[in-house]
């Protein structure tokens, strides 16, 4: 909140009726202030303050969602400057570019892209989301045409462009029940286009020539009621647009302020000569604030390092990204299959087992709980060594799986082999390779 | 409410070093903003690529990132001389991997002598790199040190460990780049121990340790912005130094740069996806704070200078 225990306390009947659940009037604004509490618990609020408290405890960057069900897109409600602070919460969301003016053809193979460039990674499913359809016509007709075949092709949340109201209008008739975001409010539409976010129910982008402009148009719709909103202060050239993603995320945060605390939405598609340049610009944006990146184009090779960035600047900075300790069994091994060891760090873990599923190898792989750190991280820390690995595999169930008496260790942690073979006795241990991606020759030899 | 800019007041600035001598040295740090926070305050030195050469010829690199230096492999000097030529590379970092005793252990004084030969070879600053075996590179640091007297190179890394030996032996003659594991506290440390054994503070700057995207990169990452947040608002004279990322092998030693098309047709084609790697991996440090990237491929080379350009245009 905003506001700090004291002024809210201002506020407050003082009655210390106690109501609330806390003894005093006082006590509740503490709780207010800290987040603790939420207004509804206390039945005496006039409706006048139940509203400024309410304004007060918004968060700075409202939260938008664009589409509807499990797949649908929030972006904003960010919290920090820097994700070392808090956690980022809500990943960039990546759109690609459709417009009337391309071919079916054309427009079918970008489908394609959106719906099947999907990459499993640490356990996460990691996907663009989003497809921008464009209407560079300004047909009406054609829009809707355009909105109704990628309907069909595609369950990807989508954002319909064009400053032509009858355009974007004919668009969000199309496809209102996905709840598209309708880009944009423009200063010379601005009527027109509260009056169909308001009729639609959709998020509304928000365009001006800079920010100063830009906060023109979000008060004003902010007093017509319209919050649901994603804004682009117009820069297209890469400084420029870099600095505004700074000085917006700073005014909404250091400064609480109302008129800039939205989600942006930047266009690397208008800002780079070649696909490649465009990626390395995303990737400036997916690191600096922006809510919705959207892309002229992408393929494997440029989205597959895109969508890992994101996924690594969004991950929670207090707790990586851990698997349960244990056996885990690969290729359906039988009692004469190797047992390896690595450390539950999700990454290591994912690695790790990938190498082993496509050695084809049928393998016992044990994950340690090593507090998510990787096995040299951990090793180093004292994590992962003789004490901790030799107990854990001897308590675990694995000598009832297995008939031989033998463990494979990671190469990097060869200097642990003799301490671990002593606390393991009848137990002969191996060194692996150190990089899990020489696993498969490697398991070729294996004898139990 | 008026709309106003929101301006972060900085009490520090980032130390200025120079790297090289004549007409193409180098000077990298002054910022007295967070990166690319333009609007704030300056960045009189825009950050710089130095490209990699190796002392040996790659053995398990992708194909992509070979290509270009195929006919150079074998030749370190003319691997630096083409990259100056043919890429305009702004600085040459040599990787001395071959000096390492659990490797092909190439003695000190052919080590020395090669990096004197590069040295020679090329007019723009030399940035030499270790194995990170103490006992080693102390040695090769001294002897290249030493027979490269006034070329003010960059030497790293330079460890807690190895930090006493080097620093007297090389200290103040050339820049040192100290490197810690991804640890603002110890870089800190690090910088003191450096600056008590004699390294003064324009021949100082700092390798955090970095990793690729896809495998930690989000560490480093985080580490670099504090290191400015403090160095910038909290007056901490011992972390105002320039920072160094030696991020290209970081990503081309990666599964996900070799991964070829027809093995997973979703990753696209495999040079471009390891060219991209390599050029996001370095514009998310540039966004964290970086001054002196090692880079590998031309191609992402390229995209990264345009991107220092456009970002400061
Ligand atoms: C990111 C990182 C961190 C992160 C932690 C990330 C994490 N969740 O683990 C942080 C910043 C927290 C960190 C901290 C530290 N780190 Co650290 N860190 C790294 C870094 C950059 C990457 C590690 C990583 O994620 N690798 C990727 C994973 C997948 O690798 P992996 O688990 O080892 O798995 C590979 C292999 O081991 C193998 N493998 C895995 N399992 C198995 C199993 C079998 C059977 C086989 C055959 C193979 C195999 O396959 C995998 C893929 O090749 C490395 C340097 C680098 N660039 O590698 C330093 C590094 C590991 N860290 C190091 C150190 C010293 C530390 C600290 C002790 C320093 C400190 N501050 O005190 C701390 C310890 C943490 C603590 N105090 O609790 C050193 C270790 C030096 C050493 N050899 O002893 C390194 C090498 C950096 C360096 N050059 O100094 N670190
Ligand atoms: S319920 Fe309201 S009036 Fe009663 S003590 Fe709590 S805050 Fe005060």
């Amino acid at each position: 909140m905003g506001l700090t225990g004291i002024e809210i306390y201002k506020l407050l009947p003082k009655t210390n009726c106690g109501e609330c659940g806390v003894p005093t009037c006082l006590a509740f604004a503490m709780g207010l202030a800290a987040a603790k509490a939420e207004l509804v618990q206390c039945p005496h609020l006039s409706d006048e303050v139940r509203i400024q408290l309410a304004e007060a405890s918004a968060p700075p960057i409202l939260p938008v969602v664009i589409g509807t069900g499990e797949s649908a897109l929030k972006i904003g409600g960010e919290t920090v400057m820097f994700r070392h602070e808090k956690r980022f919460e809500n990943p960039t969301g990546i759109a690609l570019l459709i417009t009337d003016e391309m071919s079916d053809a054309e427009v079918d193979y970008r489908l394609l892209k959106i719906n099947e460039l999907v990459y499993e990674r640490v356990g996460l499913t990691l996907r663009a989301e989003l497809v921008a359809l464009k209407s560079e016509t300004g047909d009406a007709a054609k829009f809707t045409a355009l909105v109704n075949k990628v309907k069909a092709g595609t369950e990807a949340n989508i954002i319909l462009m064009s400053e032509n109201m009858e355009a974007l209008g004919a668009g969000a008739k199309a496809c209102a029940e996905r709840k598209p975001l309708l880009y944009a409010a423009t200063k010379n539409n601005l009527d027109a286009a509260t009056a169909l976010a308001k009729e639609t129910g959709c998020p509304l982008g928000v365009k001006a020539e800079s920010i100063e402009a830009l906060t023109a148009l979000t008060e004003k719709l902010a007093g017509a009621g319209i919050k649901n909103l994603v804004v682009d202060s117009g820069a297209r050239n890469v400084k420029q647009a870099l600095q505004d993603q700074l000085i917006i995320r700073s005014a909404a945060l250091n400064k609480k302020y109302r008129p800039l605390g939205y989600p942006t939405i930047v266009f690397p598609c208008e800002m780079a000569k070649d696909p490649m340049q465009e990626a390395v610009i995303a990737a400036v944006f997916v690191a600096k604030y922006a809510g919705v990146i959207v892309l002229s184009d992408f393929s494997g090779e440029s989205l597959f390092p895109l969508l890992v960035a994101r996924l690594n600047i969004y991950t929670d900075p207090q707790r990586p990204m851990t698997t349960k300790q244990g056996i885990y069994e690969i290729n359906e091994p039988d009692e004469n299959s190797p047992l390896m060891v690595t450390s539950n760090f999700s990454l290591t873990y994912s690695i790790v087992s990938g190498e082993i599923e496509s050695s084809k190898a049928p393998c016992y792989l044990f994950v340690k709980d090593t507090e998510g750190l990787s096995v040299v991280t951990s090793w180093a820390a004292g994590k992962f060594n003789s004490e901790t690995i030799g107990s854990a595999i001897l308590k675990s169930g694995i000598t009832d799986k297995i008939k031989h008496r033998k463990l494979i260790i990671p190469g990097y942690i060869a200097d642990e082999r003799d301490a671990i073979a002593e606390e393991m006795p009848g137990w002969e241990i191996i060194v692996g390779p150190k990089d899990a991606a020489d696993l498969t020759p490697f398991l070729k030899n294996w004898k139990p | 409410m008026a709309y106003e800019i929101p301006k972060i007041t900085y009490s520090g600035k980032i130390r200025e070093v120079t790297a090289g001598t004549g007409d193409k040295a180098i000077t990298v740090g002054g910022e007295t903003a967070y990166p690319f926070h333009l609007y704030e305050g300056q960045m009189p030195n825009l950050p710089r690529l130095a490209m990699e050469v190796y002392d040996t010829p790659p053995e398990d690199w992708p194909e992509a990132a070979l290509e270009p230096f195929k006919d150079v492999v074998n030749d370190a000097a003319a691997w630096a001389q083409k990259c100056v030529n043919e890429y305009s590379a702004e600085m040459i970092c040599l990787q001395l991997t071959s000096t390492d005793p659990n490797g092909a252990d190439r003695p000190v004084n052919e080590a020395a002598a090669l990096v004197k030969k590069v040295s020679d070879a090329i007019d723009v600053p030399l940035i030499i790199w270790g194995t990170a075996n103490h006992e080693k590179d102390i040695e090769v640091f001294k002897a290249a040190a030493e027979i490269c007297q006034g070329k003010n190179l960059i030497i790293g890394p330079v460890e807690e460990g190895d930090h006493k030996q080097i620093a007297g032996a090389v200290g103040g003659k050339h820049i040192l780049a100290a490197q810690t594991p991804i640890d603002i506290n110890l870089a800190k440390q690090l910088n003191i121990l450096l600056g008590n054994a004699g390294v003064p503070d324009d021949k100082l700057i700092i390798d955090p340790t970095v990793s690729g995207i896809g495998y930690g990169i989000e560490y480093a990452y985080s580490v670099m912005e504090r290191m400015r947040i403090a160095a910038l608002t909290q007056q901490d004279a011992k972390l105002q130094f320039p920072i160094i990322c030696n991020i290209a092998r970081e990503t081309w030693k990666t599964k996900e740069a070799r991964i070829s098309e027809e093995e997973n047709p979703t990753m696209g084609n495999a040079g471009k996806r390891g060219i991209l790697l390599e050029a996001m991996s370095a514009t998310l440090l540039l966004m964290a704070g970086a001054d002196i990237l090692i880079m590998r491929h031309p191609e992402a080379q390229k995209l990264v200078k345009e991107l220092i350009k456009d970002l400061a245009a």
